[in-house]
């Protein structure tokens, strides 16, 4: 299989890499960069579970061919502590109890991420519609919710 | 919301998980994150017919692949067969295929690519055999039959099977036949469930390795390590002692994960190559292999007087099993026991038949056939109530279990908090004063309500506390946290129970090799079963502690108290106490050796009394410790569409004791959204053999988008007197009563009576049509 070379910044770090054409992003970080955070749910775009960033914007890494990926930055659930630090969605997370099995969550926390540099003040239903793309079946959602809105009420207030 | 400090407290208190941050960062690591040195992939080769004898394998193009380092069929595996129930079910298709996807022949390489790639060139020569696909063929006399061996297969229950039937379980009280004439009110129909799958985020995958004396040790998916341990040792005829069972974290289970999926093939590929194998299984390979809730068939009749008394019920029940027994006679023993539901009936009787059909099995799946039994008889008290014109709460209310009450059968009910279930939920939904809304539009809102009960006392469990020299603790009971929280719950059980601080205390994880036996998370029974354990060997550590410090303070044991943060001291007494660090180095090091203690049950109160109940084929003999629930669901539906969805809803749980209330919760909110999307929209569809919608593209389930945010958890805390510090299960009711309120809310608002699940907005839809050309 004919590979091609590959530039990103994976979670701050630069990485050049020779990939498969064929390769998935969810692939390359999972079985080349052992970045095993993004998991492999449905492998077809639907369940959210490989959800990383590219460039800032949240995309299913199975559904990504790495070799798109040249030069971007890529953001795995990984990268979202700061050192030992959790983010404020990370933190709002475990604060509201809204984690169970753990299987969506770095996917659910890397699309919470992204929509909260966007949405300053999230409704409950501004919540749902961004997060629809990102399937749980431990929690009812309810927590995920309130884990939202909690971080988006304390980053107002750092902010104010 | 957590306290301030997160790591605060013990019993009682929200604490997060302790492997939160884990699970925050991407570390956690699931079994498709795991390797191993020098480790092969494999893929498995699934039938393309659902009934058939094999005559051959041709699988020389695969062999030559390079890179493949193993092709085994099922001529390469021993002839042991494995089952929770019936022993019927080899490791892999042995002889005969009985489904469609079954697992013929599996594949070891060096990267998953080239073993998918080399599974694909795998042929089977299969003579086919006419294939049974429903219940109804499988009763005839004529139908083919799938297992030709079911009389000779070993049973753990007393089975009563023949032809295609697997299994038949009747329980009865009282004289049903004689009690319709005192009846002013019978309402009898018939009701269907569908299919619904599981639908763990995480695939189910299992990673085998061998050591240089032909041990294994073995990490999967799984809800028990030693369920897989006894069904990997029954399928290869291994002995137990030569497999090693360890878990990973697990990415939920409701069910799927209890029984086998691909434990025994990569423990044979690993004995066969001699190296560690990984096998995952994609999304559709799961869907078709692994296990789904059984489809059920009710018939269902209740008798009442006009003054509202329930008199009489009778239930009927047929179960596709699929073409394995699994945990199917246990669902079938289950259902039928809680088909009376948790009221007054003082006559009785649930009869049902499990058969056999060329599907996928059929298994465990959070509430294990009491949500299909529910929507049945919930539908009917609500049918009963309509005809008498009585409020459906109140008619419930007259009739419910109250304390002191037994279990249909005359099993012991020790705490019963039903009544005050129903008391908050009333309260809290405003019940009686939601008017139906027949405004103008095309959205009508209706309200319903359902009552539920579910156990939590079922097989055996047991747990090693141990106190280490700087007088911390490790925990060590072999529980799997499936993602519910029991590594939390049971942690903070620990806790308390010694007065230390939850820091203090480690959990082991659970090790076949070291773990004390605990049968599996499942029937809501870790808190309950496990949490004993841990008081009771706590018990026994704080008597041992009690013991050395008497020694060190010159004075009785039982004048000795546990203190807050690790220490023992006189009663009465402040200054005069010894730390557990003081008792711990005086056991280690000088007298009586270190401290360990250990507690083991199994459950013992009987599910049937001889004297109240006559019962033929049950399952599960010693079944008990009974959590209650109500659950108010509003719904609009769409009159044009047919499409119902729920906009608010109350579910009030007695859990004997919440040890972690936002844990309690996120079984409740989760239950709820599962028993949601079981009502009204999750489905499998098989056309003829084949399932059609074997992947999440295809099969829907709730999404944020599909679940109202105002779902309202009420913890009801009614203390069951020998439960860890009064707790009792949560893990499956607050699924079970939730189908049935939706379909008496989606009666209120439109008028028709659902009668089938799920309630599709096309099935809504042709209900409402038919009732228009009624009128």
């Amino acid at each position: 299989m004919s590979g091609l070379s590959v530039a990103m910044t994976v979670n701050g770090q630069d990485r050049s890499l020779d990939v498969p054409v064929t390769q998935t992003l969810l692939e390359t970080l999972r079985d080349q960069l052992a970045l095993t955070g993004a998991k492999r749910g449905c492998n077809q775009g639907v369940c959210g579970a490989c959800t990383v960033m590219v460039d800032g914007k949240p995309v299913r890494g199975c559904l990504s061919l790495t070799v798109n990926c040249d030069g971007a930055e890529v953001t795995t659930v990984e990268g979202l502590a700061d050192g030992g630090a959790l983010s404020g969605i990370q933190q709002a997370m475990a604060d509201t109890n809204a984690v169970q099995c753990g299987f969506c969550t770095p996917g659910m926390l890397v699309s919470a991420f992204a929509f909260l540099r966007e949405a300053k003040t999230p409704s409950v239903e501004e919540i749902q519609y961004a997060l629809s793309g990102n399937l749980c079946r431990c929690s009812g959602y309810r927590k995920i919710i309130d884990a939202v809105q909690l971080a988006a009420d304390r980053s107002a207030e750092v902010s104010s | 919301m957590n306290e301030a400090n997160p790591f605060g407290g013990g019993v009682g208190t929200s604490i997060a998980r302790p492997d939160i941050r884990e699970k925050l960062t991407g570390r956690a690591r699931y079994i498709a994150d795991l390797s191993r040195p020098d480790m092969l992939h494999a893929a498995i080769v699934q039938s393309p017919v659902a009934h058939a004898r094999i005559k051959g394998y041709e699988t020389t193009a695969a062999r030559a692949v390079p890179g493949v380092a193993a092709v085994l069929t099922g001529e390469d595996f021993p002839d042991g067969r494995m089952g929770a129930f019936i022993k019927d079910e080899h490791a892999i298709a042995k002889g005969k295929v009985r489904y469609l996807g079954e697992p013929v022949a599996v594949v070891a390489a060096e990267s998953e690519a080239i073993a998918r790639h080399a599974a694909r060139l795998i042929e089977v020569d299969l003579e086919e055999l006419p294939p049974v696909l429903t219940p109804e063929e499988a009763l005839k006399e004529d139908s083919p039959a799938i297992h030709e061996g079911l009389e000779d297969y070993i049973k753990v229950f007393p089975a009563i099977c023949n032809g295609n039937v697997a299994s038949e379980t009747e329980i009865g009280e009282g004289d049903v036949e004689a009690a319709w004439a005192g009846c002013d009110v019978v309402v009898e129909d018939e009701y269907e469930t569908a299919p619904q799958a599981h639908l763990s985020i995480e695939p189910c995958g299992a990673l085998a390795e061998i050591d240089e004396a032909g041990r294994v040790t073995l990490w999967s998916a799984n809800q028990s390590v030693f369920r897989v341990q006894a069904n990997v040792c029954e399928s290869l005829k291994l002995p137990m002692s030569k497999l090693r069972c360890l878990t990973p974290k697990i990415g939920a289970g409701f069910g799927n994960k209890m029984e086998p999926h691909v434990q025994p093939l990569v423990v044979q590929l690993a004995i066969a190559t001699g190296r560690p194998v990984k096998l995952i299984l994609n999304r559709v390979e799961d869907f078709e292999t692994v296990r789904h809730r059984h489809p059920f068939k009710i018939r269902c009749k209740t008798g009442a007087t006009k003054d509202g008394t329930l008199v009489a019920r009778e239930v009927e029940v047929l179960l596709d099993g699929g073409a394995y027994g699994d945990d199917s006679p246990g669902v079938l023993g289950y259902s039928l026991l809680m088909a009376r539901g948790p009221y007054r009936i003082p006559n009785a009787r649930c009869h049902g038949r499990l058969v056999y059909t060329n599907k996928m099995r059929f298994g465990a799946f959070r509430g294990f056939g009491n949500p299909q039994v529910a929507f049945a008889g919930e539908t009917q008290i609500d049918e009963i109530a309509e005809k008498l014109g009585m409020d459906p709460l109140e008619l419930r209310l007259k009739n419910m279990l109250r304390p002191g009450d037994r279990w249909f059968g005359g099993g012991e009910v020790a705490s019963n908090g039903l009544a005050e279930c129903a008391a908050q939920a009333r309260r809290a939904a405003r019940w009686g004063e939601a008017a139906t809304d027949r405004s103008p539009g095309t959205v009508r809102r209706g309200r319903g309500i359902a009552f539920a009960a579910h156990i939590s006392g079922l097989l055996g469990t047991g747990a090693i506390v141990r106190l280490l020299e700087d007088g911390s603790v490790v925990l060590n009971t072999g529980a799997v946290d499936i993602g519910q929280g029991s590594d939390t719950v049971l942690t903070q059980i620990c806790a308390s129970a010694l007065k230390v601080p939850v820091e203090q205390v480690a959990l082991a994880s659970p090790d076949t090799d070291g773990s004390p036996y605990n049968w599996g998370t499942t029937a809501s029974r870790v808190t309950y079963t496990t949490g004993r354990s841990v008081v009771a060997a706590a018990k026994k550590v704080e008597d041992a502690i009690k013991s050395h410090a008497g020694e060190i303070l010159e004075c009785a044991p039982h004048d000795l108290e546990l203190r807050d943060g690790g220490k023992v001291g006189v009663k009465g007494v402040p200054d005069k106490e010894v730390s557990f660090i003081d008792v711990s180095l005086r056991a280690h090091w000088a007298a009586g050796g270190p401290i360990v203690a250990n507690d083991s049950w199994v459950f013992n109160q009987p599910s049937v009394d001889p004297k109240r109940a006559v019962a033929r084929g049950l399952p599960f003999p010693q079944i008990g410790v009974y959590s209650f629930g109500c659950v108010i669901a509003d719904v609009a539906v769409d009159t044009v569409t047919g499409k119902a969805e729920v906009t608010e809803a109350w579910s009030a749980m007695d859990v004997g004791r919440a040890i972690n209330p936002a844990s309690v919760e996120g079984q409740i909110e989760g239950g709820f959204v599962q028993g949601m999307g079981f009502a009204l929209m999750e489905e499998l569809v098989w056309d003829g053999p084949r399932l059609v919608n074997p992947s999440m593209m295809d099969y829907k389930a709730p999404t944020f988008r599909d679940t109202p945010y105002a779902l309202h958890s009420i913890i009801v805390e009614e203390p069951e007197p020998d439960g860890p510090f009064g707790a009792k299960g949560v893990g499956e009711i607050g699924l079970v009563p939730v189908p049935a309120a939706i379909a008496n809310a989606i009666r209120n608002a439109v008028g028709i009576r659902p009668r089938k699940l799920p309630m599709t907005p096309e099935r809504n839809l042709r209900s409402m049509l038919e009732a228009d050309d009624a009128a």
